[in-house]
């Protein structure tokens, strides 16, 4: 359709919003107006005496299948759509990660069957029968609930990015960009519409003690993976989530009870929570100290860098496809910020010299994906794409170059840079620094 | 439909007199065997570590059955066994950190030594995390912790002693919450 309709567009200078062939935002709107016009019209032929059902495809003469209890995907998407599981170094599961195809989807919210996974000991499968969580330690009294008990409660429905700390590692010190489509760079962040119960309402349940300052989560997988949780971060926003896009939590994420702590790092928001201890002090596990801890240009190391930065990328076009032909494209892509919402999202054409504003699709959550879109006209010309969220609080997504001078090459963790993708004369995609 | 429910409940502990904020809610009283059950982290002063005790010595039979399988030895101690696709390197890396060459280990990296024992016990042996004794725990921390350099051979390791453990990169962290230090912001 796309194809089709540019030939009837006219391009003027008072579209353009930035270089080479950055669109106005309302582009596409008048230009869909235009060609409606040419749609219409036309008056009907009289038909031959033949039945309508000639030359119709069989799945329009006969009636389908019955409907099914669990909806699946088409067969011919099967198999094209899905995550991208690297295999396990030496036959270990160790850490095994999937990463979302986020160059295939649209909107904001990830199929739950495409959400990324990282696990470090493997997904277990837990019987609801047999799990419990307990809420102990600095509290008037220590409680336990199963997911029947928590089903009591008056939920909250929220919708969330969660992201995986360790995405877009590979930008920091691979000295040739990632080449394999968006998957290794991007493909550790997803959206979901979360259901569950406050933390808080459990936790004042239990009555927490005025000198708490931290929370030790720990889940039930085969290495009771341990998170220390700032009481406050677990007092404002977090939750115990149940549901996952309507349904039960797939057992990837957490079955059936999970901690959701917004905008903080994946590893925190703890899947299969069966302990929250209540203390004063964080407890250091391996996953704070060893993992998950920012290795920086002077020696030191950030720990607790709990809290996402304002990163965005542009999902399509993007690496390893390539532009067809010269004409008009929409350029799409996600913004999302640990700390707020997205308030803006700049795209160039031309690696940084000229910005337009893209427009942001609402509504916009806090701490959310955001999708952002703009209208491109590639003329056959060389171009570099890139796009910049800012948050409701300004803060801006950095460059590559700004990111590796405030902390070095080596952080491996938290890399949040504007991301470049290099089109050639011929439509051929790469990404590059830049 | 659940919203009912609470306020239900919420109505009827109000009708005998008894409700407060506090028990308005569906949590059950959780007993110690509940809580022991599913919480046995181990802090760095100490907290919640467990008796029993081992050395090096006893750890270096344990290392090489229970955890050579997926784990190096230490260098120049390499033995007929060694995978051929090691998992994560435990030893050495000493003063590589903040370089080019950073290689973070047990040794070179982790900040406190009750981390050792507290991962070791819930998740190894990968295949069997939670199996052994908590002797043979000691034993394996005292192990890696005597290869990397940090403690003596046969110096025993309980609950009193490894928490008295430095680790080499202890002072190697700041804290980015609820900021990052300014130094480690990026400028526009």
């Amino acid at each position: 359709m796309k194809q089709d309709t540019k030939k009837t567009l006219v391009v003027d200078a008072t579209d353009q919003a930035a270089g080479n062939g950055l669109m106005s935002r309302r582009f596409f709107l008048n230009s869909a107006l235009a060609t409606g016009a040419v749609v219409a019209g036309g008056p009907a032929a009289f038909a031959q005496e033949t039945s309508v059902g000639e030359g119709q495809e069989d799945w329009t003469l006969m009636p389908g299948d019955d409907a099914p209890e669990y909806g699946d995907v088409s067969q011919f998407e099967k198999g094209r759509v899905k995550k991208f599981v690297a295999p396990p170094a030496g036959g270990r599961t160790a850490s095994s990660a999937g990463r979302t195809p986020l160059h295939l989807l649209h909107g904001t919210i990830t199929p739950s069957g495409l959400h990324f996974e990282v696990t470090h000991h493997g997904v277990p499968e837990v019987d609801p029968d047999k799990h419990e969580m307990v809420i102990h330690g600095m509290v008037d009294r220590p409680l336990k609930w199963n997911v029947d008990a928590l089903e009591n409660y008056a939920t909250e429905t929220k919708q969330y990015f969660l992201e995986c700390s360790g995405n877009t590692r590979v930008n920091w010190a691979n000295k040739k960009p990632d080449q394999n489509f968006m998957y290794m760079t991007h493909g550790l962040v997803s959206g979901s519409e979360w259901t569950g119960v406050p933390l808080s309402t459990l936790l004042d349940e239990a009555g927490v003690s005025p000198d708490a300052k931290w929370i030790i989560a720990e889940g039930g997988d085969s290495g009771s993976l341990s998170r220390s949780i700032p009481i406050d971060k677990a007092m404002k926003d977090s939750m115990v989530a149940i549901y996952q896009n309507g349904e039960r939590l797939r057992p990837s994420q957490g079955y059936p009870m999970r901690i959701l702590n917004p905008g903080f790092e994946g590893n925190t928001s703890v899947k299969w929570v069966r302990s929250l201890y209540v203390t004063d002090k964080p407890v250091m596990s391996r996953f704070e100290t060893s993992k998950y801890t920012d290795k920086l240009h002077d020696g030191k190391s950030l720990q607790f860098s709990l809290e996402m930065d304002v990163k965005s990328v542009i999902t399509r076009p993007s690496s390893a496809v390539a532009l067809e032909k010269k004409g008009m494209y929409e350029i799409t892509g996600l913004a999302w910020s640990g700390r707020g919402k997205i308030v803006k999202v700049e795209v160039s054409a031309d690696g940084g010299k000229t910005w337009a504003e893209a427009a942001v699709e609402g509504p916009v959550h806090s701490m959310m994906l955001t999708r952002f879109r703009i209208p491109w006209m590639w003329e056959g010309r060389p171009a570099i794409l890139q796009s910049r969220a800012t948050d409701e609080f300004g803060r801006v997504q950095p460059s590559r170059k700004a990111l590796l001078a405030a902390r070095g090459k080596q952080a491996y963790y938290h890399y949040h840079a504007v991301h470049s993708w290099s089109v050639n004369a011929r439509g051929k995609i790469r990404h590059v620094y830049a | 439909m659940f919203m009912r429910k609470a306020l239900i409940a919420a109505l009827m502990l109000g009708g005998v007199g008894t409700a407060t904020a506090q028990q308005s809610g569906f949590g059950v009283p959780a007993t110690q065997a509940d809580i022991d059950k599913r919480f046995f982290s181990v802090f760095p002063d100490g907290e919640n570590l467990p008796d029993g005790q081992g050395t090096a010595t006893q750890g270096a039979e344990l290392f090489e059955i229970q955890c050579l399988a997926c784990h190096n030895s230490p260098p120049g101690e390499e033995s007929e066994y060694e995978p051929e696709d090691p998992a994560d390197t435990l030893f050495g890396g000493h003063g590589t950190i903040g370089t080019d060459g950073a290689l973070a280990t047990v040794g070179s990296y982790w900040p406190y030594s009750t981390t050792v024992f507290n991962y070791v016990r819930r998740a190894m042996p990968y295949t069997a995390p939670m199996s052994l004794t908590n002797s043979e725990y000691y034993s394996i921390t005292a192990f890696l912790l005597h290869k990397n350099g940090i403690i003596e051979e046969g110096e025993v390791m309980n609950k009193d002693t490894l928490p008295k453990v430095m680790m080499p990169n202890r002072d190697g962290f700041v804290s980015a919450y609820p900021e990052i230090p300014e130094k480690y912001r990026t400028k526009p």
